[in-house]
C-alpha cells in the first residue's frame, strides 16, 4: 500500500515537473477585433502617437492613429492608459531555437561540416520548444532570424514568430536568405613561442575569395542551363542571385568590406547585407555610395584595442544613422541574452542615437533589412498585428515592462520556465 | 719602425698561453713571455670619476702593477707610448648568459594530462623549476665566437649564469680571455639567480606568474625549514644549495617595470634585496624605482621603430609601445637622475655590436658620461662583489682595461685594443693612416680629374669627380697601405676601369687596367684635410626636445600627472545615499581630505574648497564589483588547492580596463582567482587609481578573501576528455574540501603545540606550508571565502563541510541558485553575489533565474550584482536596474546591490558603500538616473581625486590620435634613412576575460589549457 502511494506520489510529482517544464500554450487567434486604446504608440518608424489607439482585425492591424472610426461593437478593448504599445521586436542573426544549452553539443544545432553550405537551411532546426524563446519574448522581441553559422557559406536563414506549435506554423518568412563570412586579410593568433598574440597576414585570403568567386560563378551558369546535373548547392544560390533572398555577409574590416561590396557588384547582388561591427571610415563610405543597409552587433562590446575609445562601440548606431545608412542591430552574443536587444538600442541612445531612431533601428530597419518591411516591423495599417504593451520605455530595463503580446493578433502567454521558478520559489518562502 | 716591430710582437702573442695551466702537462718547450708592458702618455681613465691625463700604467702578469707617472719600471717592460689615446677599465656585463649550455624549448606534458612530478631523477626540489643545485661553473663553456663578439663590444669579463627556470643556481664569474676553462674561471658562485619564468620545465605547476611568485615564496620556507632540521625529515640537495647561496649577491631577472617592482616587494617581504635585471622600461614608474631602493642591471636594447607605412599595420601598435619606442633611450640618464644604482648589460641585445652605439645613444638622451662608464664597471663589480679582482684601474686588479682613440663615448671614438688579463686584442688598427680628403686625380695622362674620399680610414668611400660637376661612385677596398678602386667612368661604358696603389706620404699612386684592358698609371695629389663637421648632434638633441611625456599609467588614456584629492562641495544634485535618508533631491556633498564631510541641503563652500554644479546630475556612491577579473596577470594556477597564489602579486596597474571600469562608475573591484581550482587563490580589493603603481591600487589593510569554486569548472566538466585531476566529479569536490581542512586543523595544531613548547631547543620547527597557512587564516577567521557555485546540490554540500570543519562561508559568488537555497544561506548568513540575467550557457546555468537576486534579496540575504566582465562591469548600474524589471526591487534596493551590499560583503562597509560622513569620497556624478540606460558617468571621483571626467575624456581621447600620429611621423622618418624596423605585432589582452581564462596562454580556458598542455617557456 504505502509502496502504491509512494508510486503514485511519484508519478504525480513528475507529471508536475513536466508539465513545469513545458512551454506555455501557442496563443489563439481572436475571432474577434481588438481595440488597444489610450496608449502612447511607437510606430517604430521614429514618431510616436501620444494618445493612440490600434485595431486588430484577422491578425492584422486594421486601424491605428490618434482617432480612430470604426471600431465594431463587439471589440475585445484594452485601456492602455498611461502604457506604450511598441511592434514586435526583431531579432536578427540569432541562433535562439537552434541552441539550448550552449556547452552541450547535444543541444546545439546551428553549424553544419563543411565550408559551402549554402543548402543547410536553419528553419527545420528551429525548435518552438526551446524554453529560451519564452524567455526572449517576455521584454518584447517578438521574432528571430534563426541563421546558422560556421564554414565560409553557413547556409540559409529563416525569420520565425516566437510562437507556433513547430517551426512550420512559427515561420514568417522561410530562407530569407544565405549567410556568408567573409574571409579575414589579417589574423591574430596566439604564439606560443613568443608567449604573444601574433597577427598574421591570411595566407589563403586570396584563395578564399578566388574559391568564393568560382562557386558564385557556377552558381550563376547553373540557373543559365536546363538539363545540368542537378546540384543542391548551386540551386540553393539561385533566390540569391535572382534578388529573392539576401545575401548576408560577416565583414567587419576595412578592406574587406570593400572587397565584399566588389565582390557583389560583380556578381549583381541585389540584395547584399553586410554584417559585423562597422568602423572604419574607409568601409562606412563604401557602404554609403553602393547603399547596402548594415547589421551591426550589439554595442555591449569592448573596444578592439587599448587606444581605442571607451565607448566607441556604443557611438557606432549614432555614426552610421549619421551617414544616412540603413543600420539594424542584432544580438548575436548567446542566444539567450537576445532578451537585452531593446537594452542595448537603448544604450545607443544613450550614445548620439534618438530614441525614436533607437527602436526604430530594432524594429523597421531590421524589418527592411530583412526584407519583411511588407508585414512587420512598425504599428501600421495593413501589417500583422505583431506588437506588446508595455509599461514603460522598452529601451531601459529601469521601466520596461511588457505585460500583453501579440503576434499576428493572437495575444501570446507571457510565461516562462524562469518565471514560473521565480513563483515556486516566492512561494517557498512566502514572498511577493 | 720600432713601433711596428712591436706591434707585430704582440700580434704573436695572442693566442699564447700566458699562464699555462700548472697542473697540466706540457708538449713541448717551456715558452713563457714577458708580461711587462708600460703604457706612456695617455689619458687613464681609473675610474669613472678619476682620469689622468698623460701618465702611465704598469702591467705585470696580466695584473695592473702600477698607475702614474714618470715612475721607476722594470727593464724588461715592453713600452708603447699611447700619446692622445685613452685607456678605461675593460667593461664588465653581470648578467650573461656566456658559455650556458642553449636552453630546450620543449612542449611538455601529455595530450590532455596535468604533469604532478618533476621529470628530474635524484634527490632534489619537487619542483623542476627550482635548481639551485645548478652552478655556472660546471656547465660553462669557452665560446670563442660569442667571447670575440663581446671583447669587440669592450667587455674583459662576464658573470654567467644559465637563464632557466625560477630558482637557478649560481653564476661563475668568467674571463673573455682566450684558453681553457681551468683558466678562464675567474670565480665560482658569484652570485645567486631568481626569475618568475619556469622556462623550460615540463612539470604543469606554476602555470601562471602568481604561480611562479607562490613557488619562489614557498622555497624561501622551505630552504629555511630544512637548514633548521627539516633535513632529518628529508635529504633535499636543492634546498640545500638554496640555503647556501643566499650568503651571495641575489639577482632577479624581471620582464618589465612592473616585475621588476614584484620581485622587489617579494624580496623585502621575504628578508632580501635582490639586484634585478631590468627591462629599460623603468622611466615609466620611476618613483617607486627610487622608493625600492634596489640596485638594477639594465639592458640597452632600445625597441627598433615599427614598420608604420601601412596605416592598417599601424592601428595595431600601441601607444605605449610608440611611447615607450622614443623614450627608451632616455630611461638610463632618468635612472641616474633620480641616483639609481646601476649596471648595464648587453642582455637582450642579440647584435653586441649595436651596444656602445645604444649606450652612446643613451648619453645624447641625457645619460651622464662617468655614470654610464660606472655602469659599466665599478658599479657591476661593486654589486656582485668583485672589486677586488675588476672594475677600476688601480694596482693589483686584473689588467684587463681598453685603448681607444679618444673618448669612449664618442661615436667616433674605437676601440683599439682590449687587453684582458694583459693579454692583447686589437680590435680596431689605429695605425692606418687618414687618407680623407680631395685628391686631384691624374689617370692615363688625364688631369681633369679628382677624387673625394670619405667615410672610415678603414673603409673608405671614394668618388672620382670628372669635370668638377660629374659624381661617379666607386667600389673601393682598402688593405692597409694599399687601395683597389673600380668604377665606370660614364654609365655607358662598357667596361671598368680597376685601378690598384699604395699610399704614401704625398698621396696614393699605382697602375691599374683601363675599360679596354690596357695597362694604365695613376696618381691622386696633396688631400687637403676635409672639415669636421658635427651637424648631426644638434639634430638629435632637437629630438630629445620633442620627446613625448610619460603617462601615469603608461598607456593611451594615462594621465599626464596622477590625480590629486581635491576639497569638493557638490551643490544641488539629487543624492542617493543608501542611508536612512535614502535619495535626497537637490543636496549637497562635502568633500575633504578624501572622505565624505557632510552630506545635507544647503552646505556652505569653505575657503578652498572647489563647488561642483549638480544641479540635474545624480550623485552616488562609486560602484564596486564584488567579482573582476580586470588589471591582472593572472587568473587561474591549476592545482586543485591552490590557496597559496595571491591575485596581489599580479596586479596589472596598466590595464585599460581599470578606466574603462571607471567610466562606468566602478571605484572598487575586487579581483579573483578564477574557477579552475576547488580552493582557488588569494583575491585583491583595490580601488581603480588609475596611473598608480600596483601596491598603491590595493586597499590598505583591506580584509583578505579567498576564491573556492564549485562545479563543472573545477570537474573540468566541459572539457574535450575526462582529465587526470581529481577531481572529476562534484563528490570529489567534497572530499577535496574535507582533506584541505583536515590538513590545516592539523596544521594548525602542530605550529600551535611548538609555540607554545617552553623549550625549543633541539626541537625543529614546523614547516611553514602557504597553501594550509591560507586556510587556517579561514578557520581563524582571519580570512573569507568568496565561492564560485552554481547548483543547489553543491552549495549545500560547501555549507555542510563548513559547518563540519568548522569554518565559515562568506560569500557565494555568481550563486546562480541561490534562489533554491537562500534559506539555508539565510541561516547562516550568507552573501550572495550573482549576475543579473546569465543563464542557458551551460548544463550547470540551466535552471538559473533573473529573479534570482530578487528572491534572496527579498529572504533576507545581502545580495550584489557582479560582472565577472570587464565589458559588462562598466554597465552595472544597468544590470542593477534589472533586479527592477526582474522581481520588483526598489530603485533604492536595486542601487544598493552594485554599492553598499557589495561593500558589505567585502567587509568594507565601514569606509565604503554609501553616502555619508567619514565614508571614503569615493563618488559618482551621473547625467541621468543611475539605474537608467541612458546614465553615464560624468565624473568617478575616489578619495576625493577625480579619476574620470567624460569631457576629460574626449580631450584624452583627441591627444591620443595626436601622440600616436606624432610618433608615427617619426617613425616613418626614421625607415626613410634607412634604420631597420620591426613589423607591429598586437599584445592585446584578451577581450573575453572570465573566470575559466588562462592570461598567461593569451586567455584560453583552463580546459584548452589542459587539452593542450602548452607547457611552452613563457617568455615575454
Amino acid at each position: 500500500m504505502k509502496r502504491i502511494l509512494k508510486y503514485i506520489l511519484a508519478a504525480h510529482l513528475a507529471a508536475v515537473s513536466v508539465s513545469m517544464a513545458q512551454n506555455p500554450a501557442v496563443g489563439k487567434a481572436s475571432s474577434k477585433a481588438i481595440v488597444i486604446s489610450g496608449a502612447e504608440i511607437h510606430v517604430g518608424n521614429g514618431t510616436v502617437i501620444p494618445n493612440g489607439t490600434i485595431v486588430i482585425e484577422k491578425g492584422l492591424i486594421k486601424e491605428v492613429g490618434a482617432s480612430v472610426s470604426n471600431i465594431p461593437a463587439d471589440a475585445v478593448k484594452i485601456d492602455a492608459k498611461g502604457k506604450r504599445v511598441y511592434p514586435g521586436i526583431i531579432s536578427p542573426n540569432s541562433t535562439l531555437g537552434l541552441n539550448e544549452i550552449a556547452s552541450v553539443r547535444a543541444t546545439t544545432d546551428f553549424s553544419e561540416i563543411g565550408s559551402i553550405n549554402p543548402n543547410i537551411r536553419s528553419l527545420i532546426a528551429y525548435n518552438t520548444d526551446s524554453e529560451v524563446i519564452p524567455t526572449v519574448r517576455g521584454n518584447g522581441v517578438l521574432i528571430s532570424q534563426a541563421t546558422p553559422e560556421g564554414g565560409l557559406i553557413s547556409g540559409r536563414s529563416s525569420i520565425m514568430n516566437h510562437d507556433g506549435w513547430n517551426w512550420e506554423d512559427a515561420v514568417l518568412k522561410a530562407d530569407d536568405g544565405v549567410w556568408l563570412s567573409w574571409p579575414a586579410r589579417v589574423t591574430a593568433s596566439f604564439d606560443f613561442a613568443t608567449m604573444s598574440r601574433e597577427n598574421k597576414k591570411n595566407p589563403n585570403y586570396a584563395n578564399v575569395i578566388r574559391e568564393l568567386d568560382g562557386f558564385f560563378t557556377q552558381a550563376e551558369a547553373y540557373k543559365a542551363e536546363a538539363g545540368t546535373t542537378a546540384n543542391i548547392k548551386l540551386e540553393a544560390m539561385q533566390a540569391v542571385l535572382k534578388g529573392n533572398a539576401r545575401l548576408y555577409i560577416q565583414v567587419e574590416k576595412g578592406k574587406e568590406i570593400i572587397d565584399a561590396i566588389r565582390f557583389c557588384k560583380s556578381h549583381k547582388i541585389k540584395y547584399p547585407v553586410i554584417v559585423g561591427a562597422v568602423s572604419s571610415t574607409l568601409a562606412i563610405d563604401a557602404i554609403k555610395e553602393n547603399n547596402i543597409p548594415v547589421l551591426l552587433p550589439t554595442t555591449h562590446r569592448l573596444p578592439d584595442n587599448g587606444d581605442d575609445e571607451v565607448w566607441e562601440a556604443y557611438k557606432l548606431p549614432a555614426k552610421l544613422f549619421a551617414k544616412g545608412i540603413l543600420t539594424g542591430m542584432y544580438y548575436n552574443e548567446s542566444y539567450w541574452r537576445t532578451r537585452n536587444l531593446p537594452f542595448v538600442a537603448g544604450s545607443a541612445a544613450a550614445h548620439g542615437l534618438s530614441k525614436g531612431d533607437a527602436l526604430k533601428m530594432i524594429t523597421e530597419n531590421n524589418a527592411k533589412i530583412l526584407g519583411i518591411d511588407n508585414v512587420v516591423g512598425t504599428l501600421e495599417k495593413g501589417k500583422q498585428a505583431t506588437l506588446f504593451i508595455s509599461a514603460g520605455d522598452i529601451l531601459d530595463m529601469m521601466t520596461a515592462k511588457v505585460e500583453k503580446a501579440f503576434i499576428k493578433g493572437a495575444e501570446i502567454s507571457l510565461d516562462d520556465k524562469q518565471k514560473r521558478l521565480y513563483k515556486k520559489y516566492a512561494d517557498k518562502y512566502g514572498i511577493e | 719602425m720600432l713601433k711596428r716591430l712591436f706591434i707585430n710582437l704582440l700580434l704573436v702573442c695572442v693566442g699564447a698561453d700566458l699562464y699555462a695551466q700548472a697542473t697540466f702537462p706540457l708538449n713541448g718547450v717551456q715558452d713563457q713571455r714577458l708580461q711587462t708592458y708600460l703604457f706612456k702618455n695617455a689619458t687613464i681613465h681609473v675610474d669613472a670619476k678619476t682620469v689622468l691625463t698623460s701618465s702611465w700604467l704598469l702591467i705585470q702578469n696580466g695584473k695592473i702593477a702600477k698607475v702614474g707617472k714618470d715612475f721607476d719600471y722594470p727593464k724588461n717592460a715592453i713600452v708603447q707610448d699611447l700619446d692622445g689615446k685613452h685607456i678605461y677599465p675593460a667593461f664588465i656585463d653581470v648578467f650573461s648568459d656566456y658559455g650556458t649550455p642553449e636552453i630546450p624549448r620543449t612542449r611538455g606534458g601529455g595530450f590532455g594530462e596535468t604533469r604532478f612530478e618533476s621529470p628530474k631523477e635524484g634527490a632534489y626540489a619537487w619542483n623542476q623549476a627550482v635548481k639551485p643545485e645548478i652552478k655556472a661553473s660546471d656547465i660553462f663553456k669557452v665560446n670563442a665566437k660569442t667571447s670575440e663578439e663581446l671583447r669587440k663590444a669592450g667587455f674583459g669579463a662576464v658573470v654567467t649564469h644559465s637563464q632557466d627556470g625560477i630558482v637557478r643556481g649560481t653564476s661563475a664569474f668568467v674571463s673573455l680571455n682566450t684558453g681553457k676553462e681551468n683558466e678562464i674561471i675567474l670565480k665560482n658562485e658569484v652570485a645567486s639567480h631568481f626569475s618568475f619564468d619556469k622556462g623550460s620545465s615540463i612539470q604543469t605547476y606554476p602555470v601562471s606568474l602568481m604561480g611562479s611568485v607562490a613557488l619562489l615564496r614557498q622555497t624561501f620556507f622551505d630552504a629555511e625549514w630544512y637548514s633548521k632540521g627539516g633535513k632529518e625529515k628529508e635529504r633535499n640537495l636543492s634546498l640545500e644549495s638554496f640555503s647556501k647561496n643566499l650568503s651571495l649577491p641575489l639577482v632577479f631577472h624581471s620582464r618589465n617595470v612592473l616585475d621588476v617592482l614584484r620581485a622587489d616587494q617579494v624580496g623585502k617581504e621575504l628578508g632580501v634585496q635582490f639586484i634585478i635585471k631590468s627591462n629599460g622600461d623603468e622611466y615609466q614608474k620611476i618613483d617607486e624605482i627610487v622608493a625600492s631602493k634596489a640596485s638594477l642591471i639594465v639592458p640597452v636594447n632600445f625597441p627598433k621603430p615599427f614598420d608604420v607605412e601601412d596605416p592598417l599595420d599601424a592601428e595595431r601598435v600601441t601607444l605605449s609601445e610608440l611611447k615607450h619606442w622614443e623614450l627608451a633611450p632616455a630611461n638610463l640618464a632618468k635612472l641616474a637622475q633620480n641616483n639609481v644604482s646601476f649596471a648595464i648589460t648587453t642582455s637582450g641585445l642579440i647584435d653586441k655590436s649595436q651596444f656602445l652605439a645604444n649606450v652612446q645613444k643613451a648619453i645624447e638622451s641625457g645619460l651622464d658620461k662617468s655614470k654610464a662608464l660606472a655602469a659599466l664597471t665599478s658599479e657591476p663589480a661593486k654589486f656582485l662583489k668583485l672589486e677586488d679582482q675588476v672594475g677600476t684601474l688601480k694596482a693589483g686588479l686584473l689588467a684587463n682595461f681598453l685603448i681607444t682613440s679618444g673618448d669612449i663615448f664618442d661615436a667616433k671614438t674605437k676601440i683599439a685594443e682590449n687587453w684582458i688579463q694583459g693579454n692583447q686584442f686589437v680590435i680596431n688598427d689605429l695605425n692606418i693612416s687618414d687618407i680623407k680628403g680631395k685628391y686631384k686625380l691624374e689617370i692615363d695622362g688625364n688631369s681633369k680629374l679628382a677624387m673625394d674620399i670619405t667615410g672610415e680610414n678603414d673603409k673608405p668611400a671614394i668618388e672620382v669627380i670628372k669635370n668638377d660637376t660629374v659624381k661617379i661612385k666607386t667600389t673601393t677596398t682598402r688593405d692597409k697601405d694599399f687601395l683597389t678602386i673600380n668604377f665606370k667612368m660614364s654609365p655607358s661604358d662598357k667596361g671598368v676601369i680597376r685601378l690598384s696603389g699604395y699610399i704614401d706620404d704625398k698621396g696614393i699612386r699605382g697602375e691599374g687596367r683601363n675599360a679596354e684592358g690596357k695597362e694604365i698609371t695613376w696618381r691622386a695629389i696633396s688631400p687637403e684635410k676635409s672639415a669636421k663637421t658635427e651637424k648631426a648632434d644638434t639634430t638629435k638633441k632637437a629630438d630629445k626636445v620633442n620627446a613625448g611625456k610619460i603617462l601615469f599609467p603608461f598607456t593611451a588614456y594615462g594621465n599626464l600627472e596622477k590625480p590629486k584629492s581635491e576639497d569638493l562641495l557638490i551643490k544641488n544634485a539629487t543624492v542617493w545615499t543608501n542611508e536612512k535618508d535614502g535619495i535626497i533631491a537637490n543636496a549637497d556633498v562635502l568633500v575633504k581630505g578624501g572622505k565624505i564631510a557632510q552630506v545635507g541641503k544647503n552646505i556652505a563652500a569653505g575657503a578652498g574648497i572647489k563647488v561642483v554644479d549638480g544641479t540635474n546630475k545624480h550623485v552616488t556612491t562609486g560602484i564596486i564589483d564584488e567579482h573582476s577579473h580586470i588589471a591582472l596577470f593572472s587568473i587561474n594556477e591549476v592545482e586543485t588547492v591552490s590557496s597559496e597564489v595571491r591575485q596581489g602579486d599580479v596586479i596589472d596597474s596598466e590595464d585599460i580596463d581599470i578606466y574603462r571600469q571607471l567610466a562606468g562608475g566602478v571605484t572598487t573591484s575586487q579581483l579573483l582567482h578564477g574557477s579552475a581550482d576547488c580552493i582557488g587563490g588569494q583575491s585583491a580589493i583595490i580601488k581603480l587609481k588609475w596611473g598608480e603603481a600596483p601596491e598603491k591600487l590595493k586597499i590598505p589593510n583591506a580584509p583578505q578573501f579567498i576564491k573556492f569554486a564549485l562545479g563543472e569548472n573545477v570537474k573540468r566538466g566541459n572539457s574535450a576528455t575526462r582529465p587526470n585531476r581529481f577531481p572529476a566529479t562534484r563528490m570529489g569536490v567534497e572530499q577535496v574540501y574535507f582533506d584541505a581542512f583536515q590538513r590545516a586543523k592539523e596544521y594548525k595544531k602542530e605550529h600551535e603545540a611548538y609555540a607554545k613548547l617552553k623549550s625549543k631547543a633541539g626541537v625543529t620547527a614546523p614547516r611553514r606550508d602557504l597553501e594550509l597557512e591560507a586556510l587556517v587564516e579561514i578557520l581563524d577567521e582571519k580570512r573569507f571565502i568568496t565561492c564560485h557555485s552554481y547548483v543547489q546540490s553543491e552549495i549545500n554540500m560547501l555549507m555542510h563541510v563548513a559547518d563540519s570543519m568548522g569554518f565559515k562561508i562568506n560569500t557565494f559568488t555568481h550563486i546562480l541558485e541561490g534562489y533554491k537555497v537562500a534559506d539555508k544561506m539565510k541561516e547562516r548568513s550568507i552573501n550572495g553575489s550573482t549576475f543579473s540575467d546569465w543563464w542557458a550557457y551551460k548544463m550547470e546555468v540551466k535552471e538559473a533565474i533573473p529573479y534570482n537576486a530578487a528572491i534572496m534579496t527579498k529572504v533576507g540575504i545581502n545580495t550584489a550584482i557582479n560582472s565577472d566582465d570587464a565589458e559588462m562591469a562598466r554597465r552595472l548600474n544597468q544590470e542593477a536596474a534589472k533586479t527592477i524589471l526582474y522581481g520588483g526591487l526598489t530603485p533604492e534596493e536595486a542601487w544598493k546591490t552594485v554599492t553598499l551590499n557589495p561593500a558589505k560583503m567585502l567587509r568594507l562597509d565601514a569606509k565604503l558603500g554609501s553616502i555619508k560622513a567619514g565614508k571614503d569620497a569615493d563618488l559618482v556624478i551621473w547625467n541621468e538616473n543611475p539605474l537608467s540606460i541612458y546614465a553615464k558617468p560624468e565624473k568617478t571621483i575616489i578619495e576625493g581625486a577625480v579619476y574620470f571626467d567624460a569631457e576629460q575624456d574626449k580631450v584624452k581621447g583627441e591627444s591620443v590620435a595626436e601622440e600616436r600620429n606624432r610618433i608615427i611621423q617619426k617613425m616613418l622618418e626614421e625607415k626613410n634613412k634607412g634604420a631597420a624596423t620591426v613589423r607591429p605585432n598586437t599584445r592585446v589582452r584578451p577581450s573575453e576575460v572570465h573566470c575559466d581564462s588562462m592570461l598567461e596562454f593569451g586567455g584560453i580556458t583552463v580546459e584548452e589549457f589542459e587539452n593542450q598542455q602548452l607547457l611552452n617557456n613563457h617568455k615575454h
